[in-house]
C-alpha cells in the first residue's frame, strides 16, 4: 500500500514556509501558562517530530504534558513561540479554523472513556469524519465508504468480529475500547496520532498487544504517533523516546485548570 | 450531524426523555385545551342566538335572564303575565315575538312552550333559521316539535307519541299518560341548546300543568305545586296563563334602547328587558376571571414542563463532559458543542408540543359528546386557530430560549476543559 505520498489537504493546504518539509510537529519557544502570566507550565525551547516517527514523551503526571497536548491540538494557543503542525503556524489560526485543522490532521486516543456512549462501535469510529470532509473522503478513497474503512481498520485491530461490532460500546471491554478508540484516531488516514496515556488502564499483556497494533496501523497510514505515558517501561518499543523535564524549562506548578 | 447526535443521544437516555416529552405534552395539551374550551365556548355561546333585539322576563338580572331564557341554565324565578306580554307584544315598534314558557322537563330535556312564531323567527348562528329535518311545526295543541340531540337521544321520529312531566329534572313529580304529544316535527342539527329541547305548544304545557294540578291524592305533587309559586296552574282562561320571557325583534334596530327603557318601566309588573348581545359581554366579564385564572396556572404549567427538561438537561451535563471532550477531539467545535444540548431542548420541546397537539385533538374528539351532554357546549374540531399557533410558537420558543442555559454551561465547560477529560 502506498500512501506514503504527501497527502494534499483540500480545507487548509499545510504551508511549508518556515518549517523543515518533513517535520510533522515543530515548536520553538514556545510558553504558556493557564493564568495568562508568568510562571510558565510550558517553556519549550524546541521540538521536532518527524513525519512517520514514533516518540514516547514521558513524564510524572501534573507536569503540562496534557497541556503540551492541548497546545499541539490547538485547543488552547501559546503565549510566545510558535508551533507548527504539518507546516501550519497553528497559533495563527482562527478558533474555527484550528477545530478544523484538527479534524483534518489529528487523531486521539484518551486514557479512558474514549467512545461516545449512544454511539455504535462503528459510528464512533467514524465520528472524525463527521467534522472533517478531508477525513471522510480519504476514508471513502481507503474503504469504499467510511464505514467500510471503519469496519477494515477494526479488523486490523483484532475488532472485526460482527458480533462485537454489534455490541453497545458500553458493553465492551477496556481493552476492546480503546483499540475502538484507536481505529477512530487513524481513520481517514490524520498525519499526527497522539496518544495520551491510552494503555494506563490495560494489563502488561493487553498493553503489548494494543501498542503492537497501534505501532502497525501508524506504520501502514504513515501517521507520525505522539505517545505519552508515565510508563518508563514502554520507552524502548518507540523511535524516540523524551523525558519531558528535558524539554520543558518550565518551573511553574503544575496546571490549575478551570 | 449534530442534529443527528442529539437524537441518538436522547435516544440513549430513553427514559429521562420520554418523561420530559410527557410532561411537556401534558403542559401544552392543557394550555391549548383551556384556550380552546374558552374560544368554543364563546363562540357556541354568541352562535345560540341572533336577530333578536331584546329579551324580556320578569324583574331579575339581566344574566341570569339571558341564562334561562336563551342557554337554559337555571330556571326562571318569576314568570310574566299573559296581558304583559301582549301589551307589549303589540307595539309599534314590534316586529315579531316569540313567548317561552320553561321549567318543565322529558326525560332530562328541557321543555320549550312557545308558538308557531319560534320556527318563523328564532335566528341563532349568523341569522341562520331553524329547519325541519322531519315533519312540520305545531299543528295541533299536542304537537311536539323536538331538537336534533332529543330525537336522537330518545329515539323519536315525526309521528311517535310521548309524554310530558311537570317539573324540570331527570325525574319527574307525575306523569300522565292520559294525553300524550304528537311528535310534529324535528329540527335539524344547529349547535345549540335547541338541540337538547322538546318544544311544545302554550296551549301544550297549559294542559300538562292543568292535569298535575289536579293530582290532589299525591301528597308529594301537592307538597311540591303548595311550594312552587311560580309553578302556578292556570287551566280556566288563556288570559291567566304565565309565561317566562318573550324574546322580542323590532322593525328598527335602533329603537332597542328605547324600547329596553318602555319595558323596564312597565308599569304592569316589574319586567327586566335586556339586549342579548350586550348582557353577553357580562357574561364574559364575569366569566372572564376565571378564564385568566385557568390560562394563568396551564401557562405555570408549560413553565413547570420546561423547567423539568431545564433539570433533566442540566443534570446530565456533568456526566457528559467527557463526551463533550471526546467530541472536541475529533474536531467538534464548542459552538458544535453549544448546538448539540441546544437541539436536544428544541428536539424535546417540539415532540412535547406535537405530542400535546394531538393528544388534545384525541382528547376533544373522545370528550365531545359529554361536552355538548353535559356542559351544552359544541366544539368544533378544526384545525388551531391564529391564536393557537401563537401559543405554540411562544412554547417552542421558550424551550428553545431554556435550551440555551444548559447549551451556554457546557459551551463554557468545552471552552475550559478542551480536551482534558474530566471526571
Amino acid at each position: 500500500m502506498d500512501v506514503s505520498a504527501p497527502a494534499t489537504s483540500q480545507t487548509l493546504p499545510p504551508q511549508r514556509s518556515g518549517g523543515s518539509p518533513e517535520a510533522v510537529v515543530e515548536l520553538s519557544g514556545v510558553r504558556f501558562s493557564w493564568s495568562g502570566a508568568p510562571p510558565f507550565v510550558i517553556d519549550i525551547g524546541s521540538l521536532r517530530v518527524a513525519r512517520g516517527e514514533r516518540v514516547f514523551l514521558r513524564g510524572p503526571s501534573g507536569s503540562g504534558k496534557s497541556t503540551l497536548l492541548s497546545l499541539l491540538a490547538g485547543v488552547i494557543t501559546p503565549m510566545e513561540g510558535t508551533i507548527r503542525v504539518l507546516g501550519q503556524n497553528i497559533g495563527a489560526l482562527g478558533g474555527a479554523a484550528r477545530d478544523r485543522f484538527r479534524a483534518d490532521h489529528i487523531g486521539f486516543i484518551f486514557q479512558m472513556l474514549n467512545l461516545i456512549p449512544y454511539l455504535s462501535v462503528v459510528e464512533n469510529v467514524c465520528l472524525p469524519c463527521g467534522f472533517s470532509p478531508r477525513r471522510k473522503e480519504r476514508a471513502d478513497r481507503e474503504g469504499g465508504t467510511a464505514q467500510a474503512e471503519a469496519v477494515r481498520l477494526l479488523e486490523h485491530l483484532d475488532m472485526g468480529d460482527a458480533a462485537v461490532l454489534r455490541r453497545p460500546v458500553t458493553e465492551l471491554s477496556v481493552g476492546q475500547q480503546q483499540r475502538v478508540a484507536a481505529a477512530r484516531a487513524l481513520i481517514g488516514a490524520p498525519e499526527l496520532v497522539i496518544a495520551d496515556e491510552p494503555t494506563s488502564s490495560l494489563d502488561a499483556d493487553r498493553r503489548a498487544a494494543f501498542l503492537d497494533l497501534l505501532f502497525r496501523e501508524c506504520a501502514r497510514e504513515q501517521a507520525a504517533l505522539i505517545f505519552v505515558s508515565h510508563d518508563a517501561s514502554l520507552a524502548p518499543l518507540f523511535d524516540r523516546a523524551i523525558q519531558f523535564a528535558d524539554i520543558n524549562r518550565a518551573t511553574g506548578p503544575a496546571p490549575a485548570l478551570v | 450531524m449534530i442534529l443527528a447526535l442529539a437524537v441518538k443521544s436522547l435516544r440513549n437516555r430513553k427514559f429521562t426523555a420520554v418523561l420530559t416529552v410527557l410532561s411537556i405534552a401534558l403542559a401544552v395539551m392543557l394550555l391549548l385545551g383551556v384556550e380552546r374550551l374558552r374560544s368554543e365556548s364563546r363562540e357556541s355561546f354568541a352562535a345560540t342566538i341572533s336577530g333578536t333585539d331584546l329579551v324580556v322576563g320578569a324583574r331579575s338580572s339581566p344574566v341570569h335572564l339571558l341564562l334561562f331564557s336563551v342557554f337554559r341554565i337555571g330556571n326562571a324565578t318569576n314568570n310574566i303575565r299573559w296581558d304583559s306580554y301582549r301589551a307589549i307584544a303589540q307595539r309599534a315598534e314590534v316586529a315579531w315575538t316569540i313567548p317561552l314558557s320553561l321549567g318543565d322537563s322529558h326525560r332530562g330535556f328541557r321543555v320549550l312552550g312557545t308558538t308557531r312564531e319560534y320556527f318563523e323567527h328564532f335566528r341563532f348562528g349568523r341569522d341562520r333559521k331553524l329547519e325541519l329535518a322531519q315533519g312540520g311545526p305545531f299543528d295541533d295543541m299536542h304537537d311536539a316539535v323536538l331538537g336534533a340531540d332529543v330525537a336522537v337521544k330518545l329515539g323519536y321520529k315525526s309521528g311517535d307519541s310521548m309524554v310530558i312531566a311537570h317539573g324540570a329534572g331527570d325525574v319527574s313529580f307525575s306523569l300522565h299518560e292520559d294525553h300524550p304529544f304528537r311528535v310534529a316535527g324535528v329540527l335539524e342539527r344547529t349547535g345549540t341548546p335547541v338541540d337538547r329541547t322538546v318544544h311544545v305548544t302554550l296551549e301544550g304545557m297549559d294542559a300538562v300543568h292543568a292535569e298535575a294540578a289536579e293530582d290532589a291524592f299525591d301528597p308529594l305533587a301537592a307538597a311540591v305545586r303548595a311550594g312552587a309559586d311560580e309553578h302556578e296552574h292556570h287551566t280556566e282562561k288563556k288570559t291567566d296563563r304565565a309565561i317566562t320571557a318573550f324574546l322580542v325583534g323590532l322593525k328598527s334596530r335602533g329603537a332597542a334602547l328605547s324600547m329596553q327603557r318602555l319595558v323596564n318601566e312597565y308599569s304592569g309588573e316589574p319586567l327586566t328587558a335586556i339586549l342579548p348581545g350586550a348582557t353577553l359581554l357580562e357574561v364574559w366579564e364575569i366569566v372572564g376571571a376565571a378564564e385568566k385564572t385557568l390560562f394563568a396556572v396551564s401557562a405555570l404549567v408549560v413553565v413547570v414542563g420546561l423547567a423539568g427538561m431545564l433539570v433533566a438537561l442540566l443534570t446530565s451535563l456533568s456526566e457528559r463532559r467527557r463526551e463533550m471532550a471526546v467530541l472536541r477531539s475529533v474536531g467538534a467545535r464548542p459552538m458544535h458543542i453549544f448546538g448539540l444540548i441546544l437541539g436536544e431542548a428544541a428536539f424535546l420541546t417540539l415532540l412535547g408540543i406535537a405530542l400535546g397537539i394531538a393528544a388534545l385533538y384525541l382528547g376533544l374528539l373522545a370528550g365531545r359528546p359529554w361536552l355538548e351532554s353535559r356542559l351544552g357546549l359544541f366544539i368544533v374540531v378544526g384545525w388551531p386557530s391564529a391564536y393557537e399557533f401563537a401559543l405554540m410558537i411562544v412554547v417552542a420558543v421558550a424551550g428553545v430560549l431554556i435550551g440555551l442555559i444548559p447549551a451556554y454551561r457546557i459551551y463554557r465547560y468545552s471552552l475550559a476543559d478542551g480536551m482534558t477529560i474530566r471526571i
